[in-house]
């Protein structure tokens, strides 16, 4: 028999499966066998299902509704209006914002496609043909769709419910259709900058409508057992146990008796961070029935009701000297609500994390102004895969910055790091109040400029120029705000914005660790185990990761704004590091020394000087068996984690397109993105991150709109217009990376995947409008459709 | 409702069942045949989460009846390993991180298994115009590509050494 060798550091090391591994995932064997386990595929005994009859109108009041040829219809067992929540007190809703939001429509419907009636009944079919058959009479009102004329004196009023309320929750307002005014920034030294500077330039630079529609819509079960009174909702729920708390405020049962669980989710990007109608009506028709009922929402259901994001319109302006350096910084915005103030983003901030509008520039001073205000479109603004409104801020600044470069006739790159936040200023402070972690966006931009040739790459664009051709080269260094956050200025619903992480290790080393989070394709179920994996020496093979269950996991905020790594993996960290203090005074005391005479190795602890060592396995053993006096019994903890500062990634990105001058055809030749994300946990699921955040980038920069018109009609809710790209026109992604730790996380990490989004879709305007530059044009709004940008072209008569 | 009966094979098992003329064939095999894999992406046609195999051609099975699929061999994702042994499909996308919340991924792999046998060498290009029917929210696609690249190499290889 062969003796077992003893593995040296490095093989002990690579056993791990720790911070820094591109770590297969572990997901994976379940999806790819079709085992998944997504809230449709629920099914319970007696389950029924649930359908809504939708507004034809976008604005209108209900004169009557009558649901008896709904009731003869076979299979359709109830019919559900708001007169019959009223009694519950669940007809309107309370919001994350502050206002308040109609689950059915009382009265008048604020939106097409609104909420009117929720059919019951055996099947799913069934239940469509019940909504088929519920007649609602209208009598129809002006619709109020664009946001421009909201606060005119003649508006129509949206909202009756508050028209005479001074505030709707985010502080005075001054209209029936006004929800809030935000300012942040010395307005008064920014009009001085403005006013004394030499250069001065201003765009009006709209985001439009768009929406995350991930592959898989919003839809729960719910249950409620008459025995016990519990109520069991499964649903797509990034945020669980907030769902828990929203649910115990407004139905008064008691969070214990409420269990809320998070089945594996088909992609989010904040579209399922909402609380929609539908939840509350399944749950209501639960407690009613006493049967499970199930509420899925078709794609034309997701895509003009639950969540929309962005619908911003902003007029930007920069001051600066005749050398591009930059002044001031000010911004107007109008923030289109649509009809009920629904917005997920921690309630002190009404525009979420917009006056992070400084980007990666060192500017001295700068203001800005957010009106937000009501229309007769769906409610719900989300953050589409960024941190709450950090992606129209990013897209704000670095589209400015470039108008800024072609006034001053300065290069798009050069422009930028003559104005860049420099290594040493870190942590930095913004004119508009935030305090930068850590950075170097010089090395960023030089390291992605060398990769592309940058310098040939102009040098190529010329010579197009001069033979009449376009080529477009887009540069985007953007900086994020992400990781939402400290509990003193971040909130839901009274809610610090902490996350958690509960860690067991069992008596033969293996771990189950549960966190406030839910991965909806992430992977945290691989990078979670691989931080827990490096800071308890126990490979990350033997650490299974739960989310998603509220009667089993810790109390946390969910997954969105890129928080799961920044708090919940700083959570984790934190746990890990609170276990191995246990289990070094249960290894001093077992090994019989000092806890001063051990030290960390990999995955045990040993004395120093000498070859006496206890594993990690070992310990968890003895936690059970040989545990100090006074020392309780067990190896398992839990952490609360208040970051004490946002984490701020960035990345230097390049776009390279070619323009058919003919057909407006936009081709991306090429896509360089560098992004640092501080501490890498796993280099493969980071790729995985950016290629998906940059085809998302893609989509709203070339195609992505939800369109009304005058009459609040939603001009194309399906995928047959709505554009989600296929392979076929998604571009091929290079990435590259930095590292710049963040000073203030347990690793060092910052977190990823919202960066490719917000710095992408900069990155594909700006190439797009630079293949145009030398013909004056200094803006086009979005999304570059064909034939929007033929437009240009026969308006400059280059199509000729 | 009039109601008609059907017999099929489905992963290579007889079935006979009890269908209703306007039954989508994805509701027969999600909610009459509990095979969750293939998903409901948008009943429209458009994005490819419902793909299964039937008579050696891929199917969006929202767009089908299930009487449609009277009499045919229907393959699903759940068919496609071997028992314990998975399709070089399925260890590609796993190898090559070709999937991220998993949920087009079912579809993906039934159209590419169907892929495979119309080309079995695709170039890239020719990868990313046979899946184009399928949308992925997460991936940006550049990794399923690279999965599916690695089935072909994996089949062709082991047919080269037969
Ligand atoms: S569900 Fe069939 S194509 Fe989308
Ligand atoms: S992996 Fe989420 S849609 Fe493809």
């Amino acid at each position: 028999m062969s003796e077992a060798r003893e593995l040296t550091l490095e093989e002990r090391e690579a056993s791990i499966g720790g911070i820094g591994t591109a770590r297969k995932r572990k997901e994976d064997a379940r999806f790819i066998r079709g085992q998944g386990n997504y809230v449709d595929d629920i099914k319970l005994p007696g389950m029924l299902h649930g359908d809504f009859v939708r507004s034809a109108h976008a604005h209108a009041l209900i004169k009557s509704i009558s649901t008896e040829a709904a009731l003869e219809v076979p299979g359709v067992l109830a019919v559900v209006t708001a007169k019959d929540l009223e009694p519950l007190g669940l007809h309107w809703m309370p919001t994350l914002a502050g206002d308040k939001a109609a689950v059915l429509a009382d009265k008048k419907v604020h939106f097409q496609n609104q909420e009117i009636a929720f059919v019951v009944a055996t099947d799913r079919y069934a239940a469509m043909d019940g909504v088929q058959k519920v007649e609602v009479e209208y009598e129809a009102l002006p619709p109020l769709i664009d946001p421009t004329t909201a606060l005119d004196d003649d508006a129509p009023i949206i909202r009756d419910d508050v028209a005479s309320n001074d505030e709707v929750g985010q502080g005075p307002r001054h209209h029936p259709n006004h929800i809030f005014e935000w300012n942040v920034g010395d307005k008064e030294a920014t009009d001085a900058a403005f006013a004394a500077a030499e250069i001065t330039i201003r765009e009006k630079i709209a985001y439009p409508r768009c929406h995350p529609s991930p592959l898989e819509t919003c839809g729960c079960v719910a249950s409620m057992d008459a025995t016990n009174g519990k109520l069991t909702v499964y649903g797509t729920f990034q945020a669980p146990h907030v769902v828990r708390t929203v649910v115990s405020l407004i139905t008064s049962l008691a969070e214990s008796n409420i269990r809320i669980v998070s089945p594996d989710i088909g992609g989010g990007f904040g579209n399922k961070v909402g609380a929609y109608p539908g939840y509350i009506c399944a749950a209501a028709a639960s407690i009613v029935t006493g049967h499970p009922v199930k509420w899925i929402e078709s794609r034309i259901d997701n895509l003009s009701t639950t969540a929309f994001a962005r619908d911003y319109h902003m007029v930007g302006e920069l001051a600066a000297d005749k050398d591009g350096k930059i002044l001031a910084v000010r911004a107007e915005v109008l923030a289109d609500h649509g009809a009920f103030n629904t917005h997920a983003q921690p309630m002190k901030w009404p525009a979420g994390l917009f006056n992070i509008l400084t980007g990666s520039y060192d500017i001295p001073v700068g203001h800005v102004s957010v009106n937000g205000v009501y229309t007769n479109k769906a409610p719900g603004g989300v953050a589409y895969r960024c941190s709450f409104r950090v992606t129209e801020a990013a897209y704000l600044i670095e589209r400015l910055v470039d108008v800024l470069a072609q006034q001053t006739e300065v290069d798009k790159a050069e422009i930028r790091l003559r104005n860049f936040v420099q290594p040493a200023q870190f942590p930095y402070k913004s004119c508009l109040g935030w305090e930068y972690d850590s950075g170097d966006y010089p090395t960023a931009l030089k390291k992605v400029m060398a990769a592309v040739d940058y310098a040939g790459l102009r040098k190529e664009q010329a010579a197009k120029r001069a033979a009449g051709e376009l080529m477009g080269i887009g540069v985007s260094t953007f900086t994020e705000i992400v990781g939402a956050g400290p509990v003193r200025n971040c909130d839901i619903v009274g809610l610090g914005m902490f996350d958690s992480c509960e860690i067991r290790v069992h008596p033969t080393g293996s771990v189950i660790a549960r966190l406030g989070t839910k991965s909806q394709g992430q992977g945290h179920e691989t990078t979670f185990a691989q931080i827990i994996a490096t800071e308890l020496g126990i490979p990350s093979d033997n650490i299974v990761i739960e989310e998603g269950d509220t009667d089993t996991a810790p109390y946390g905020l969910g997954t969105y704004g890129s928080r799961s790594t920044p708090v919940a993996g700083a959570a984790a960290a934190r746990a890990a590091r609170k276990i191995r203090e246990k289990a070094k005074q249960i290894a001093a005391h077992v090994l019989e020394v000092s806890e001063q005479d051990l030290e960390w190795e990999v995955d045990r602890f040993k004395v120093a000087g000498s070859d006496v060592s206890m594993t990690m396995k070992a310990i968890a053993m003895a936690a059970y068996s040989n545990v100090p006096e006074g020392l309780e019994h067990g190896l398992e903890t839990a952490a609360y984690y208040d970051p004490p500062n946002f984490t701020y990634p960035f990345g230097a990105y390049i776009c390279v397109v070619d323009i058919d001058r003919f057909t407006g055809d936009v081709k991306v030749r090429r896509f360089y993105a560098l992004d640092d994300c501080g501490t890498r946990i796993n280099p493969m699921v980071i790729d995985g991150q950016i290629h998906g955040g940059l085809a998302e980038a893609f989509a709203i920069a070339m195609g992505q709109e939800i369109i009304y018109d005058e009459t609040g009609n939603i001009l194309g809710a399906s995928l047959m217009d709505y554009f989600l790209p296929s392979a076929v026109e998604t571009p091929t992604w290079e990435t590259d990376f930095t590292v710049t730790p963040c000073p203030h996380h347990p690793i060092g990490a910052k977190g990823i995947g919202e960066s490719p989004n917000v710095g992408g879709v900069p990155a594909f305007s700006n190439a797009i409008i630079d293949a145009f530059a030398h013909h004056g044009v200094r803006h086009m709004s979005m999304p570059h459709t064909q034939s929007k940008v033929w437009q240009t072209l026969n308006e400059l008569g280059l199509n000729k | 409702m009039s109601s008609q009966k059907i017999s099929l094979t489905i992963n290579g098992e007889a079935v006979e069942a009890e269908v209703e003329a306007r039954t989508l064939l994805i509701h027969f095999l999600r909610e009459q045949r509990n095979l969750t894999g293939p998903h409901i992406g948008c009943e429209t046609s458009h994005c490819g989460a419902c793909t299964v195999d039937l008579n050696g051609k891929s199917v969006k099975s929202c767009t089908i009846f299930a009487v449609q699929a009277d009499g045919g061999e229907l393959l699903t994702v759940e068919g496609l390993a071997n028992g314990a042994e998975l399709h070089p499909l399925q260890e590609g996308f796993y190898e090559s991180h070709g999937l991220q919340c998993g949920y087009c991924t079912p579809g993906m792999l039934t159209r590419a298994y169907r892929l495979l046998q119309e080309n079995p060498d695709p170039s890239d290009d020719e990868i990313r115009i046979g899946i184009s029917g399928n949308l992925c929210r997460c991936t940006g696609y550049q990794n399923i590509v690279k999965a599916v690249r690695y089935a072909a190499d994996k089949i062709n290889q082991a047919e080269g050494a037969d």
